[in-house]
């Protein structure tokens, strides 16, 4: 994104109050920077303008000028210049900020405008709030409790109109509750580009639809659950599992791939329900891949590793650390580090290698980029192993050189950070030959023939940082509490580091922190404590040359000459 | 007084015994030497020819024609379009219809002309689907002409080429907006498109400068280049120039179309001369003159005030037979002249079952789009229709306004106005009849008159 | 896969050049299929649609959109009544109702004999001489009670006779 050097501002006066925004600039953005709530369904700053729901209707006025001389006309009661108003309402949405625009949002014109269009919208619209899973988070209800009459005249018959549609595997559709905004339609078409919905019949009778015998299922269907503003699109994952309003928001981040979309994960109790997107306009506006929503299930899913095991037996935290400790001394260590692991684990891990006077290996996970969410590089934290110094380059496809120092006997132990290395390329021999020391929370062939196993967190159960392809480093934060039997990453690695001869660590973020600080030159004048939601754009010029796998994104380019990854 | 002479300017030929819709006919008659003439003028002199006849718009709003042409963006470098608006469909109008069928190329002419001023390479004439006969004669007539030279490369030998192509709709009344029009015509639905920032004269069809005008409208820029704006100006009335079709249904002797000088007769002498009054033992009730987008008269009713007249204000004071046929007058009592569809109803009919006819029409035409029209002209059809079949109540008729007047003034179209007028105006009008309604059914249907809803 | 008549492609690849974006051209290949095949089927609207290089939604937006196309076939005769407000007020509804009479048939159902659809349309601009109504591609006007009977006996009339 490219922000103008001096964006050309304009000064706009909304209900009496004046404010300076970039001309061009909607109505209902302006309003925003005052904290006026402009109503509205169709509106959506990501899509383009339809303006149909003529729900966000305000009084526009202009200077009053002399039309030959050009000179402002006095108004003599106020002494400022006139106004004129313009005697229609006008949709703010696609009203753009100019020098001297005028806007009304309280008068009775405004009061009335949006009475009736919510009577509008609700006339034909079910009696669904019960059983409709947007209850909560509905802007139906929110805008007829704010703006609305507060009864109904309607006696006649409501429409009838399909009511429970599966439109895609991801995607439930209920007719009924469609108030037609187009958001959807906008959406498939201009963002996920997917033009598989679209209106049939027409007046009241219009209906949503999918082409029969098409289905709504591209990889970013779930983002018009998300913008749909009422109940009409809902997700078949979370279909009445729970009350929005019992459900608690914490900031995360998506950690399928390196473009680290932001994440809001709604839990209750300790479970994790639902991910979606947060807003951030430097990294995935408003948007996520549907299948970062459900590495969720991840937390409670199959294989999750949930004790501490030494040589197979059952342990505790402090003899796992000294088993572990004990093997990694005896000389011939290696690391296996991950692009997984947050910047505060790496940090940990180089420290760990450091003692152990080894640099570790990284193992890539590399798939095809999608140009818009979805990135070549599926892990989401590469560049914070970089910046820590965990590592010096980009990861190897294989572990091809650690094989060979297992075969010339070099290597008799290895720390895997969740990688199976028989996956990423050690033959069963090589294994065999090797004591593993395994951190990770869920099970593989490697945990399986580990001498020690150490459970660790998911993304969801821990707080941290990943840098992501922009070299941003964004926070993500605990939602749920971990499971009975896991260990914090950080508490583990600390103690780990310290047992085999490395200096003692803050064994939590925040502490951690200080000393990152002073250590790791990108991170030079951060805090943790005030690192922005939006997150932080470090300089990544020292790395600049490497060959990363990322190709375009939404709001990235690389910086080396790359084709584009096509979809 | 009596009412003056028709005027057959546009309608000169319509109805001449042994006129046929063919060029050579049209020819023999004198066709295309306009054009002929036209083309060796510079465009920007045609354009001002129209500004300076006074033309308006005949397809409803009556919009100053040359203005419209002279918002023009002509520096963008796209290319320009007309989009000749064929859609005839506002109830009550009944006058392109002749035009395609029975003198193509007067239309043909006009558009020439007026492809030739405004620089206009290729045009389209969108004709309703329910004209399949036009739309063939249309295709012909432009054939025939593209034969004679006169449409299509190197017209007449001067360098300018345009080409015309028909375009059929499919029953919809609402691609005769003209940005639902556009929409139609690019293949998409005909959704009306939001203005600002779409106007037609900068970003129209496929995002170019785009021009659309009535079939009437244009046969009136070819008579214009001929005899000159300013003479054009001298017929009518001042600000409401030349002739129009007026199109007369409804209950009167002599349904029809007849073509007068604007503002130079009455409705009364319209509906009384030239139409022949009531039908036998009836008398007059009410009238819509303009399409039935336009708000209805009441017989009995008087409009008072003052207004211009020269530099003078005159003041008036006019029942419904003194209103002047023009399109200054009729918005000045409170309607519009509109497509020129007058549509008349006497007091056999029940005007809660005529507004049921209309909302029906109105909720069946909503594109859908915007939220007023689209759930409120079903809301008012639904109110009517259950008044009308089942149970109707006192309060309905303010139930109406309350509803219409949530619609007016607050859609993305002017159908939002045209779904609200009617039940507005009949409403305001005849508020004792809806209110009284329900006792009004109960006995059994009277003798003759039919049923509308 | 349907099976358009060499006419009807023909006309087909007329028409396409004559727009600047090949969407303009959907209307026109509709009414073409339509008039081949009697109505649109589901595979008429996706070969339509690779035809003109869109998505198949978008045409069968516009097929439920515009009364005029039909998605099932309809009676060999095709009889349209005009029930706006002139049309209604000269009697058009008794108009509708005699035909519909006279063929045994509901509002926008195949009569019996598969000869005849009646249906109501919307103004068909011959307000003048109300009551109107289509029968195919001919308009017919003032047609009341007596004259839809006359005219049924035509219909009738071709029926027996295997003309039109």
């Amino acid at each position: 994104m490219i922000q103008p050097a001096a964006p050309d501002l304009v000064t706009v006066n909304i209900d009496g109050r004046e404010i300076a925004v970039p001309k061009g600039t909607n109505v209902i953005e302006a309003a925003l920077r005052l904290g006026i709530d402009v109503p509205s369904y169709c509106y959506h700053s990501k899509l383009t303008i339809a303006g149909n729901c003529r729900m966000c209707m305000v009084e526009m006025g202009m200077p009053a000028v002399d039309p030959a001389t050009k000179a402002p006309v006095m108004d003599p009661t106020t002494g400022r210049q006139k106004v004129n108003w313009v005697p229609r309402p006008t949709i703010a949405c696609a009203t753009n900020a100019v020098a001297g625009l005028h806007i009304r949002t309280t008068t009775p014109m405004v009061k009335d405008c949006r009475e009736g269009v919510m009577e509008f919208l609700l006339i034909n619209h079910p009696l669904d709030c019960p059983i409709c899973d947007q209850a909560g988070e509905c802007k139906l209800q929110e805008q007829s409790t704010g703006y609305g009459r507060g009864y109904s005249r309607y006696v006649e018959q409501k429409n009838v109109k399909p009511k429970r549609t599966l439109l895609g595997p991801r995607v439930m559709l209920d007719d009924e509750r469609c108030i037609l905004c187009s958001r959807c339609v906008r959406f498939s078409k201009e963002i996920a580009k997917d033009d598989v919905l679209g209106f049939t019949d027409r007046g009241s009778y219009s209906t949503l639809t999918c082409y029969p015998g098409r289905k709504l299922e591209n990889n970013y269907s779930l983002n018009t659950v998300d913008i749909c503003p009422v109940g009409a699109l809902t997700s078949t994952d979370f279909r009445f599992k729970m009350r929005v309003w019992f459900l608690r928001q914490t900031n995360s981040i998506d950690t399928e791939s390196s473009v680290g979309a932001n994440t809001v994960v709604w839990s209750r109790e300790g479970a994790v329900y639902r991910v979606t997107p947060r807003q951030n306009d430097a990294v995935n506006d408003t948007w996520m891949a549907d299948s970062g929503r459900v590495l969720y299930k991840a937390v409670r899913g199959q294989g999750r590793l949930d004790s501490i095991r030494v040589n197979g037996a059952e342990s505790a935290l402090e003899s796992a650390v000294k088993a572990a400790a004990e093997i990694l001394k005896a000389g011939g260590a290696a690391v296996v580090g991950s692009g997984g692991s947050s910047v505060e684990e790496q940090f940990v891990l180089r420290k760990l290698c450091d003692a152990l006077g080894v640099k570790a290996s990284l193992v890539a996970r590399v798939g095809k980029g999608d140009g818009l969410l979805v990135s070549a590089d599926r892990s989401p934290n590469v560049r914070g192993a970089l910046v820590t110094g965990l590592a010096a380059g980009l990861p190897s496809a294989t572990l091809d050189s650690l094989g060979a120092q297992i075969d010339s006997g070099k290597v008799t132990a290895v720390v895997s950070i969740g990688e199976d290395l028989g996956a990423a390329g050690l033959s069963a021999a090589q294994l065999a030959r090797v004591s593993v020391v395994y951190l990770g929370t869920h099970a593989n062939a490697t945990s399986a023939a580990a001498r020690v196993v150490i459970p660790t967190l998911t993304v969801f159960e821990k707080s941290g940082t990943f840098v992501n392809q922009q070299f941003r480093i964004q926070k993500f934060s605990r939602a749920v509490p971990g499971i009975v039997g896991a260990t914090d990453d950080l508490v583990a690695l600390a103690r780990l580091a310290a047992a085999v001869g490395g200096p003692a660590l803050g064994a939590d973020v925040g502490a951690l922190w200080a000393q990152m600080a002073a250590e790791v030159p990108a991170l030079a004048t951060m805090n943790y404590g005030n690192l922005p939601d939006g997150g932080l754009l470090l300089d990544g010029t020292p790395w600049a040359a490497l060959p990363f796998a990322e190709g375009p994104s939404l709001h990235y380019q690389p910086t080396a000459p790359k084709e584009a990854a096509t979809p | 007084m009596p009412a003056p002479e028709q005027h057959r300017l546009i309608f000169r030929h319509i109805d001449e015994p042994g006129y046929s819709n063919d060029l050579a006919c049209y020819q023999r008659n004198g066709g295309y030497e306009v054009l002929r003439k036209a083309v060796q003028r510079k465009p920007e002199e045609l354009v001002d020819e129209v500004k300076k006849s006074g033309l308006r718009g005949r397809g409803g709003a009556g919009f100053p024609c040359g203005v419209k042409w002279s918002l023009l963006d002509r520096k963008s470098g796209k290319p320009i379009y007309l989009v000749v608006n064929a859609d005839e469909s506002e109830p009550g109008t009944f006058k392109d219809r002749y035009i395609i069928y029975r003198d193509p190329h007067q239309l043909i002419e006009g558009i020439m002309i007026t492809c030739f001023a405004n620089k206009v390479e290729r045009t389209f004439i969108y004709i309703r689907g329910e004209f399949p006969g036009g739309a063939k004669i249309l295709e012909k007539a432009i054939a025939d002409a593209r034969a004679a030279n006169l449409v299509g490369p190197n017209i007449l030998g001067t360098g300018y080429s345009c080409e015309i192509y028909v375009h059929r709709g499919a029953g919809a009344y609402i691609c005769g907006e003209e940005t639902g029009l556009i929409e139609s015509l690019e293949g998409k639905r005909p959704y009306p498109r939001i203005k600002p920032p779409y106007f037609p004269a900068v970003l129209g069809l496929y995002q170019c400068p785009t021009i659309v005008n009535n079939v009437e409208t244009l046969c009136h820029v070819k008579h214009i280049a001929d005899m000159g704006g300013e003479a054009y100006s001298k017929i009518g009335t001042p600000n409401n120039t030349g002739t129009r079709i007026l199109c007369v249904s409804g209950q009167v002797q002599r349904p029809g179309y007849y073509e007068f000088e604007v503002g130079r007769l009455t409705m009364g002498q319209l509906l009384n001369e030239v139409c022949g009054g009531p039908l036998p033992g009836r008398t007059f009730k009410a009238v819509i003159p303009g399409g039935s987008s336009a708000k209805v008269l009441k017989f009995g009713e008087r409009y008072k005030g003052k207004r211009k007249v020269g530099a003078d204000m005159v003041e008036y004071d006019w029942g419904v037979e003194d209103i002047p046929m023009d399109f200054d007058s009729l918005a000045m009592i409170g309607s519009m002249g509109g497509s020129g569809g007058v549509i008349v109803m006497d007091d056999s009919v029940s005007m809660v079952e005529a507004l049921g006819n209309i909302n029906a029409f109105y909720s069946h035409e909503s594109c859908g789009q915007c939220t007023p029209c689209r759930e409120g002209s079903l809301w008012m059809k639904r109110i009517t229709a259950r008044m009308v079949h089942g149970e109707a109540r006192p309060e309905d008729g303010a139930l109406l306004k309350s509803v219409a007047d949530q619609i007016a003034g607050r859609t993305i179209c002017a159908f939002g106005e045209g779904c609200a007028w009617p039940t507005q105006s009949f409403v305001a009008k005849f508020g004792d009849e809806f209110k009284g309604y329900s006792k009004d059914k109960r006995g059994p249907r009277p003798d003759g008159v039919p049923e509308l809803v | 896969m349907i099976a358009l008549k060499p006419e009807t492609l023909q006309r087909i690849d007329e028409v396409i050049p004559h727009y600047p974006v090949k969407r303009s051209a959907a209307l026109p290949l509709l009414h073409f299929v339509q008039e081949d095949q009697g109505y649109i089927s589901g595979d008429a609207i996706e070969w339509i649609a690779a035809k003109l290089e869109i998505q198949p939604i978008n045409v069968y937006e516009l097929v439920t959109f515009y009364p005029m196309f039909r998605q099932k076939p309809m009676g060999r005769r095709h009889i349209r009544v005009c029930r706006t407000l002139s049309c209604a007020i000269m009697g058009g509804y008794r108009t509708c109702a005699e035909f519909q009479r006279q063929f045994n048939t509901g509002l926008g159902e195949v009569s019996p004999d598969g000869e005849v659809t009646v249906e109501f349309v919307e103004c068909l601009a011959s307000c003048g001489t109300a009551p109107v109504v289509m029968i195919d591609d001919d308009l017919h006007e003032k047609v009341d009670a007596e004259r839809a009977i006359a005219l049924s006996r035509e219909i009738k009339a071709a029926q027996a006779a295997g003309t039109r």
